[in-house]
C-alpha cells in the first residue's frame, strides 16, 4: 500500500497550496525526508491514538475524518481533498493522532516524517515561525467550520 | 429621506383577500421531514405566473397560513410546486396533504432573483438545507437560457445525505457538462463518498472569475453570511452577491410589521436582497 | 383621503364654505351635537371612564369631560377638576382614534369546509358613519400617517372606515405634561386634515368656540347650527390660545438627523440601560396612535368545518412577534426596545417618508416605568458611536 518514491519530491511540495512560496532552500530541506503515499478507497490512513509520526499534504483524492462513538455508526465529520493538509498532532506531545482518517477515493499524498520536521523547525526558528503561520490558519478555519457545523443549522 | 439604498417593493393580495383553493395533484417525499406539493387551481382557473425567488402564502384550512417559496419551474403552466419542511403546525398540516386534497394559495409575493444581473457572467449558486427549493426555479431558467451565462457552479449543503432534497434531479444535473454541482453534508456515515463539511469549504474547488461573477445564496442566515464573506475574500464585489432572507410573515404585503429587517419588509422589499444593501443589517445581532 | 362623506343624499353642500370661520356659543353646543346626529353620524369623543379620559360614544354633552383636566408625566396620569367648565381642557388619554379606524379585533373573512375544499364568505363592508369629536393636531397627523401605511398595504377595510369618518378637530388649549408635538412639527395648531376645527375660548366671563370649516362635509354638518361670523378679533383670540400652548410643551425631542443617528447606533450602550427598565409590556405600542403592527389568526369553530380569519393588534415587544423556526429573532428586551424606537423614529422614514412619531407623549405617560422616548434619544445623541465595552477593559 505504501510506495516510497523520492524522485522530484521538492517540486511537488512547491506545487501544493500549503508550501507554495516558501523559501526554496527551506523547501528543499523539508523535502529531504518526504515520500509519496498512495491509498486505495476504504484504506485507513491514520488511526486515532496511534503515534502521529507524519504530516501529510494531499494532492489527489478524498480523505474522510471519522469519529467513532461506541453507540453510534461511524461518522464522517469532515472530508479533505487536494490542496489540504492532514495532521498537526505531530508538532506537540503526546504526538498522537486525534481522529481516524480514511481514503474515500484513490488518494495520493506526500508525507513528511514528523521527527525530521520537528528538528528542522527547532533548528530554523525563523522558518519555523513562517511554517506555523501557515499551519495555524488551517487549524483556525477547521475550528470555525466545526463550530458552525456544531450549530446544526439545518437541524430543528 | 436618508438612506443609501432603496428597496424595490412588490405586492399581491392582502390578507383581507382570502386564499384561493388549489388542488393537490401530487406529493413527493423528498426527505423524512420534507415534501414537495404540486398544486393546481381548482376549477381550471389560472395561476398567476411567478418569478424565481418568489413565495406564496399557503393555507391549511382551520390551521393557518405559512410563507413557502415556490420551488417549481416558472414555465410549467397552471400551478405551483412548493417544497415544505415540517417546522410548525401549519407546515405539518401542509406536509400531510394528500392528492385530491385542497390547499389555499395567496400570492405570489416578494422580489425575484435578478436573472438579468447574471448575463455574460459566471454564476455561483450556494444553497444550504432548505435553501435549494427557492433556488431551483432560478436554475431552471438559467439552464433554459444557458448560452447567455458563463460558468455555472452550484454548491449544495445539507445536514446528512438523507436530507438532500431533489436527490434524483441532482444526480441528473451532475451528468450535465454545462454546470458543476458540488454537494456536501455536515456529517455522514460510511455510505457517503462525497464531501463532508461546510459549503464554504467547497468554494476553493469552484471555478469562476470573481470580478465577473454573480452569486445567489439561500440558506440559514449564518451560512449566507459566511459564504458571502468567503466570496468577498475571493474578489466578488458585494454588489454582485444576492441572498434570500427569511423572517416571520403573516400578511405578506408589508403591513403587519412582523417581517421587518432593519428598514425593509422582507415580504415586500425582499426576500431577495442585494448583499451590499443589507450587509450592515446582517451584522447587527437580533435585528 | 382628506374629506369625509356624511351619509346624506350626496347633494352639493350648501353649508358654510371651506376656510370660513364662525362663532358657536357654548350654550349652542348641544345644537351642534344634535346636528351631527341628524346628519347620520355616530359621535365618538372624549369621555371620563375608569379615572382617565378615553374615547367612547357621545350622546349628549354631559358625556364629555366637562371641567376636567389631566396631569401627565412619565408613568403618571391623574384627572383633576378644573376651576372652569371647559369641554376640552385636557391633553390626550390612553386611547387614540386608531381604535375606530384600525380596530383591535377585526374579522377579515370566513370560510366553510366543502367537498371541493373550502368556500369563502367575504366580510360585508358597511362601516358606520362616525364623527370623531375632539381630534388634536397630533392625532390628525397620526391619522394621516396611518392613512399612508394602510394605503400602502392595500387595506380596503381601513379605506372604507376612513371614508365615513368626519374629523372634528379641537385646538389644544394647554400642553400636556408629556407632549412634544412642536418638536415633531405636528402641532399644536391644526394645519389641515380636518373637516372642522374648533378652538375653545373661555375669557371675560364668556365661553365660546371658533369653528373653522376644513371641508365641504364639515360645512354641510353646520347647516342649521346657530352660528355667527367670526370677527378678526375673535380669530386673534383663538390663535392666542394655541400660541400659548405651543410655548408650554412638556418635552422636546431633537429630530435633526435622527434617522441616521438611530440606524448608526445599534450597539449603543444606552439600549442595554433602557432594557433594564423596560418590561416589554407593550403599553407604548397599544397607546401609540401610529403603531400598526398586527397579527392574523385562524379561528375554527368546535366542529372544525367553519373558520374565521381575524386580525388583531400585535406588538413588536411580544416574544412571538419575531419568531422564526420556533424561536424569536429578537430574544432580548434590549433588541425589542431598539426595534420599536428605531422603527418609530428612524426606519419609518425609509418606509413611509415621514417620522412615525407625532409627539403626543402617550408612550411616556403610559409606560409603567416611565421610560421617556425623548430622553432616550437625547442619551444616544449625547454619545453617538459609543459601544458597550467588554468588562474589565482599560488601563
Amino acid at each position: 500500500m505504501n510506495e516510497n518514491d523520492s524522485t522530484a519530491t521538492e517540486l511537488r511540495l512547491a506545487d501544493h497550496r500549503f508550501f507554495r512560496g516558501l523559501d526554496p532552500e527551506f523547501l528543499a530541506r523539508l523535502g529531504e525526508r518526504s515520500y509519496t503515499r498512495t491509498f486505495d478507497p476504504g484504506a485507513l490512513i491514520v488511526r486515532e491514538g496511534d503515534p502521529a509520526d507524519e504530516f501529510l499534504a494531499l494532492f489527489a483524492g478524498k480523505v474522510a475524518l471519522e469519529i467513532i462513538v461506541p453507540d453510534r455508526p461511524r461518522t464522517t465529520v469532515q472530508t479533505l481533498g487536494p490542496g489540504d493538509v492532514l495532521g498537526w498532532s505531530w508538532l506537540f506531545p503526546p504526538h498522537r493522532w486525534r481522529v481516524d482518517a480514511r481514503a474515500v477515493k484513490p488518494t495520493r499524498a506526500v508525507g513528511l516524517a514528523a521527527g525530521h520536521l520537528r528538528s528542522l523547525l527547532d533548528g530554523r526558528p525563523a522558518d519555523g515561525y513562517v511554517f506555523l503561520l501557515r499551519l495555524l490558519p488551517v487549524i483556525a478555519q477547521r475550528l470555525e467550520n466545526t463550530r458552525v457545523q456544531l450549530l446544526d443549522l439545518h437541524g430543528r | 429621506m436618508g438612506g443609501e439604498s432603496s428597496f424595490a417593493g412588490s405586492s399581491g393580495p392582502p390578507p383581507s383577500v382570502a386564499p384561493v383553493p388549489f388542488e393537490v395533484r401530487r406529493t413527493t417525499s423528498e426527505t423524512p421531514d420534507t415534501v414537495t406539493l404540486e398544486l393546481r387551481p381548482k376549477g381550471g382557473a389560472a395561476a398567476t405566473r411567478f418569478r424565481p425567488g418568489q413565495f406564496n402564502m399557503l393555507y391549511a384550512f382551520g390551521v393557518g397560513e405559512a410563507a413557502i417559496s415556490i420551488s417549481g419551474d416558472p414555465e410549467e403552466p397552471g400551478g405551483y410546486r412548493h417544497t415544505v419542511r415540517v417546522a410548525g403546525r401549519v407546515s405539518q398540516a401542509l406536509a400531510e396533504a394528500t392528492p385530491g386534497g385542497v390547499v389555499g394559495v395567496r400570492g405570489p409575493y416578494g422580489t425575484p432573483w435578478p436573472l438579468e444581473e447574471a448575463v455574460d457572467r459566471d454564476v455561483v449558486i450556494v444553497a444550504g438545507g432548505l435553501g435549494l427549493p427557492p433556488l431551483r426555479p432560478l436554475l431552471y431558467e438559467l439552464l433554459r437560457q444557458r448560452p447567455r451565462f458563463g460558468r455555472l457552479e452550484l454548491i449544495y449543503g445539507a445536514r446528512t445525505p438523507k436530507d438532500l432534497v431533489f436527490y434524483d434531479e441532482i444526480q441528473h444535473w451532475r451528468t450535465r457538462n454545462d454546470l458543476r454541482f458540488q454537494t456536501t453534508v455536515d456529517t455522514a456515515g460510511r455510505d457517503w463518498y462525497g464531501d463532508v463539511g461546510l459549503v464554504t469549504a467547497r468554494l476553493p474547488d469552484a471555478r469562476f472569475e470573481p470580478s465577473k461573477t454573480v452569486a445567489f445564496l439561500c440558506g440559514p442566515e449564518i451560512m449566507m453570511k459566511l459564504t458571502a464573506e468567503a466570496l468577498l475574500a475571493r474578489g466578488v464585489p458585494p454588489t454582485a452577491i444576492w441572498l434570500s432572507m427569511e423572517r416571520n410573515m403573516k400578511c405578506a404585503v408589508g403591513l403587519c410589521g412582523h417581517c421587518q429587517f432593519g428598514p425593509a419588509f422582507v415580504c415586500r422589499d425582499g426576500p431577495v436582497f442585494r448583499y451590499s444593501d443589507v450587509a450592515r443589517y446582517l451584522a447587527i445581532r437580533e435585528l | 383621503m382628506t374629506t369625509s362623506n356624511a351619509p346624506s343624499d350626496g347633494s352639493a353642500a350648501d353649508g358654510p364654505p371651506v376656510g370660513s370661520c364662525h362663532i358657536l356659543e357654548r350654550t349652542d353646543f348641544p345644537a351642534f351635537l344634535t346636528a351631527l346626529g341628524a346628519a347620520g353620524y355616530q359621535v365618538v369623543g372624549p369621555t371620563v371612564r375608569d379615572g382617565s379620559i378615553v374615547y367612547g360614544e357621545i350622546r349628549e354633552e354631559s358625556d364629555l369631560p366637562i371641567g376636567w383636566t389631566d396631569r401627565q408625566d412619565a408613568g403618571k396620569y391623574r384627572l383633576e377638576r378644573r376651576a372652569d367648565a371647559a369641554l376640552f381642557g385636557y391633553a390626550v388619554g390612553p386611547h387614540s382614534w386608531k381604535k375606530y379606524l384600525f380596530p383591535a379585533h377585526e374579522r377579515l373573512w370566513s370560510a366553510t369546509r366543502t367537498d371541493d375544499g373550502f368556500a369563502v364568505v367575504a366580510e360585508p363592508s358597511d362601516p358606520p358613519a362616525r364623527a370623531f369629536l375632539g381630534v388634536r393636531a397630533c392625532e390628525l397627523a397620526a391619522i394621516g400617517i396611518q392613512d399612508r401605511v394602510f394605503a400602502a398595504g392595500g387595506d380596503a377595510g381601513y379605506a372604507a372606515r376612513r371614508a365615513r369618518t368626519l374629523r372634528i378637530a379641537v385646538q389644544c388649549g394647554q400642553a400636556g405634561g408629556t407632549c412634544f408635538c412642536v418638536s415633531m412639527n405636528t402641532g399644536p395648531a391644526v394645519r389641515g386634515g380636518h373637516d372642522l376645527a374648533l378652538t375653545e375660548v373661555l375669557s371675560d366671563g364668556r365661553h365660546w368656540f371658533l369653528v373653522e370649516v376644513g371641508s365641504p362635509a364639515g360645512g354641510e354638518v353646520l347647516r342649521g347650527v346657530p352660528l355667527r361670523p367670526a370677527a378678526n378679533a375673535d380669530r386673534d383670540r383663538a390663535d392666542g390660545v394655541v400660541a400659548r400652548t405651543a410655548a408650554s410643551m412638556g418635552r422636546r425631542m431633537e429630530t435633526d438627523g435622527i434617522r441616521n443617528l438611530l440606524l448608526d447606533n445599534p450597539e449603543h450602550p444606552r439600549w442595554a440601560v433602557v432594557a433594564e427598565r423596560c418590561l416589554a409590556c407593550a403599553n407604548c405600542t397599544l397607546a401609540c396612535p401610529t403603531c400598526f403592527c398586527h397579527t392574523t389568526e385562524e379561528v375554527p369553530d368546535l366542529t372544525g368545518d367553519h373558520v374565521e380569519r381575524w386580525r388583531r393588534w400585535d406588538s413588536c415587544f411580544n416574544s412571538g412577534f419575531s419568531e422564526l423556526h420556533g424561536s424569536p429573532v429578537r430574544k432580548s428586551t434590549e433588541s425589542r426596545y431598539r426595534q420599536w424606537m428605531t422603527h418609530k423614529l428612524s426606519t419609518w422614514y425609509d418606509q413611509f417618508d415621514s417620522s412615525g412619531c407625532v409627539g403626543c407623549g402617550r408612550c411616556i405617560t403610559w409606560c409603567p416605568v416611565g421610560i421617556d422616548i425623548t430622553e432616550e434619544v437625547g442619551a444616544i445623541r449625547a454619545t453617538p458611536g459609543a459601544r458597550a465595552a467588554p468588562v474589565g477593559k482599560g488601563p
